[in-house]
């Protein structure tokens, strides 16, 4: 089956869109337009390609992890190691596509919103790579959770704007910065981190990820001479896994599943499972899945991960989720820390949680699966960021600290 | 009594002269769910001629903070659409006042976009503006709102084209929305506005000519009205509006202040 999404209204199906003011409008129309010559000029291609070669680090390495599969003792399990990126994760792979793309457009004023502070990082990375001023929104709460992040940006030369609104998180960070490019519109570029925001952000992070998936295939191919059975990776907006998924899509026999944070649970309100929890809306310039109550006010979403509780998500996967073509599941807190620790103890890799909801999900994957078979996780991100959350989380566990 | 359609047209028939018309934004359920039927009908007896009636939206990304503030109380105090709808059903027993519900496309669509149409019109709502939606994306709500007979409002920017705002009056109806600066929405220094409207409303008089054009953002005072409408049909006042409000609330004097402020937003500071 061709896959063509999306549209040329930046639809995907049902979802995707822009709706935006109308100050974005002409924004959004020079921006596609810009875009879609740079994916035909092969000195932009080249430089982009050139500097995730000798910059961020890639191709990354698809490791085989031999004690984590003789723990389950089923299917063969590889990694792809996006955490051995420049900046510990995916997201420079698009930070340094958009900048590229806001160099060529003549803007010389850069924002972005981050969570987990992950893109935020690596956009600040890129821009000091290049010289530009950077503002990074984030929420007050996440700037408490990922104090090394807010640290390492700053210190990268970005101004980083504590947001007080709403749930101070990923979500009312993007309202800010969204108010920003409203007002600052003509000489400010968006560097959105996530497949999220109206078109043609959605396919334009797609595509600056799909070097994930296109590797993945190609060194499996070198490895074990076959395309893998199952593609697993954790979604938030759905960056990592969108560009693990994409180059796998029209590959009918792999079948790709989506990891949701269910946080204390899918049934309850401390969640951020948009797919299996929620219904279709419009939120920061698309449409597609949302956390919403039955008035359509937007509802906080939970999880233990900063990178994750966002209450919607990318408008492909919502289109991917209806169509079946890639399953989602929901795995909570509970679960997403237990495999921090199972990972870290068999592979000796840290996992960020956001990834670790990724690995939970083999615990209900793997006994349906056979010894011949390969399971691809996206080690989309390293733990390095979250070694507060994670130390507090086991020591809660074990009881207070004696003495 | 006149038919629904018709209302918004009328106040812009009817004006005399060099009569500005002025359109009051006001949120529903701010700042409680009581003085929203109060408030429209004090603002149509200080000179209000539209009134645009804000449906709260927890995170509207077009605001800024003053709206944002009363977005966030109205919900906290309750507001729901059938609420809303019941507001402008009190305001129908005695008035005439155009209303607008204004505000974001989510809640709409969570409330179904048909049943919304067909359940505003008949409460006695006049017309919609629904800033995330522009044209691109407004055949999610446009037919049905017509089928119902209700205006839809698009807006202008600044940086709209020419041939952009030609669409934008060809698919309009009612008025035009007129932003007059580039930003959220928020009162600020008159003199800010009037820097970077003269321009735009040159070209907005060019190319918008089916409808009524209505200027807004920013405007916080009658001087300010007077001199960034003085090329167009009327204003728009929002943020200033619930800034005074926010003032003395909950004052007992607080509405009779808000109604002065009403009355010297349209005709200025009458001495004596």
């Amino acid at each position: 089956m061709k896959y063509t999404a999306p549209d040329k209204k930046g639809y995907f199906g049902k979802y995707g869109g822009k709706f935006v003011p109308e100050i974005l409008i002409p924004a959004l129309e020079e921006l596609e337009e810009a875009y879609n010559e740079t994916q035909n000029d092969p000195v932009f291609q080249k430089e982009y390609h050139d500097l995730l070669q000798e910059y961020v680090g890639r191709p990354t390495k698809l490791t085989y992890a031999n004690r984590l599969t003789d723990h389950y003792g089923r299917a063969k399990i590889y990694l792809k190691r996006e955490d051995l990126c420049h900046t510990g994760a995916h997201k420079i792979n698009n930070a340094i596509g958009q900048l590229l793309l806001a160099m060529k457009m003549g803007k010389n004023r850069i924002i972005a919103e981050t969570g987990a502070g992950q893109h935020g990082v690596a956009t600040a990375t890129a821009c000091a790579k290049f010289g530009f001023d950077c503002v990074i929104y984030m929420g007050a709460e996440d700037m408490e959770r990922q104090k090394l992040n807010v640290d390492r940006m700053r210190l990268l030369g970005a101004e980083v704007r504590s947001v007080e609104s709403g749930s101070k998180t990923l979500k009312d960070a993007t309202n800010e910065a969204i108010r920003d490019w409203v007002t600052n519109v003509e000489n400010t570029f968006y560097i959105i981190g996530s497949v999220v925001g109206p078109h043609p952000y959605p396919m334009m992070t797609r595509n600056f990820h799909r070097v994930i998936g296109e590797e993945t295939k190609s060194q499996l191919q070198k490895m074990e001479a076959r395309d893998p059975d199952y593609l697993i990776a954790c979604v938030g907006g759905g960056s990592n896994a969108i560009g693990f998924f994409y180059p796998f899509i029209e590959d009918e026999n792999v079948k790709m599943i989506g990891v949701e944070a269910a946080g204390l649970g899918a049934d309850t309100d401390q969640t951020a499972a948009t797919l299996t929890k929620g219904t279709p809306g419009v939120l920061h310039g698309s449409m597609s899945y949302l956390l919403h109550d039955t008035e359509g006010q937007i509802q906080l979403a939970h999880s233990i991960s900063a990178g994750l509780d966002y209450p919607g998500i990318g408008p492909e996967h919502s289109f991917l989720h209806d169509t079946k073509r890639v399953h989602y599941y929901g795995v909570t807190d509970q679960q997403a820390m237990n495999a921090v620790k199972l990972v870290s103890e068999t592979e000796g890799i840290i996992p960020a949680i956001e990834t670790a909801h990724a690995f939970a999900y083999l615990d209900t994957l793997m006994p349906l699966t056979q010894r011949d078979e390969i399971v691809v996780v996206n080690c989309s991100g390293r733990g390095d960021k979250d070694m507060k959350t994670i130390s507090e989380w086991f020591r809660n566990q074990q009881g207070p600290a004696e003495g | 009594m006149t038919t629904k359609s018709s209302r918004i047209q009328n106040v812009f028939d009817n004006r005399t002269g060099e009569e500005k018309i002025m359109s009051l934004f006001i949120t529903a359920g701010y700042p409680d769910l009581e003085s929203t039927v109060d408030l429209i009908l004090g603002f149509e007896k200080n000179g209000a001629d539209l009134i645009e009636l804000g449906m709260p939206f927890s995170d509207p990304l077009a605001d800024g903070p003053t709206i944002q503030y009363a977005s966030n109380v109205a919900i906290k105090n309750g507001i729901t659409m059938k609420r809303i709808f019941d507001m402008v059903r009190a305001v129908r027993k005695e008035s005439d006042i155009p209303i607008i519900l204004m505000g974001y496309i989510n809640p709409v669509i969570r409330f179904g976009v048909q049943d919304f149409c067909r359940e505003a019109a008949e409460a006695g709502v006049d017309g919609l503006i629904i800033p995330d939606a522009p044209l691109e994306e407004s055949s999610i709500i446009s037919k049905e709102a017509k089928d119902n007979g209700l205006d839809i409002i698009y807006l202008v920017a600044p940086n709209s084209t020419d041939e952009r705002m030609k669409r934008v009056d060809a698919q309009s109806s009612g008025f035009v929305y007129c932003v007059s600066v580039t930003g959220v929405t928020g009162a600020r220094s008159g003199e800010e506005v009037a820097k970077s409207v003269e321009k735009f409303i040159e070209r907005v008089k060019e190319n918008v000519k089916i409808n009524p054009k209505l200027v807004g953002f920013g405007i916080k005072s009658h001087d300010d009205a007077k001199m960034i409408a003085r090329e167009t049909d009327g204003f728009i006042v929002g943020s200033a509006l619930i800034d005074a409000i926010r003032k003395d609330y909950p004052d007992q004097e607080w509405m009779a202040n808000v109604f002065a402020f009403v009355k010297e937003l349209k005709y200025g500071n009458i001495e004596g």
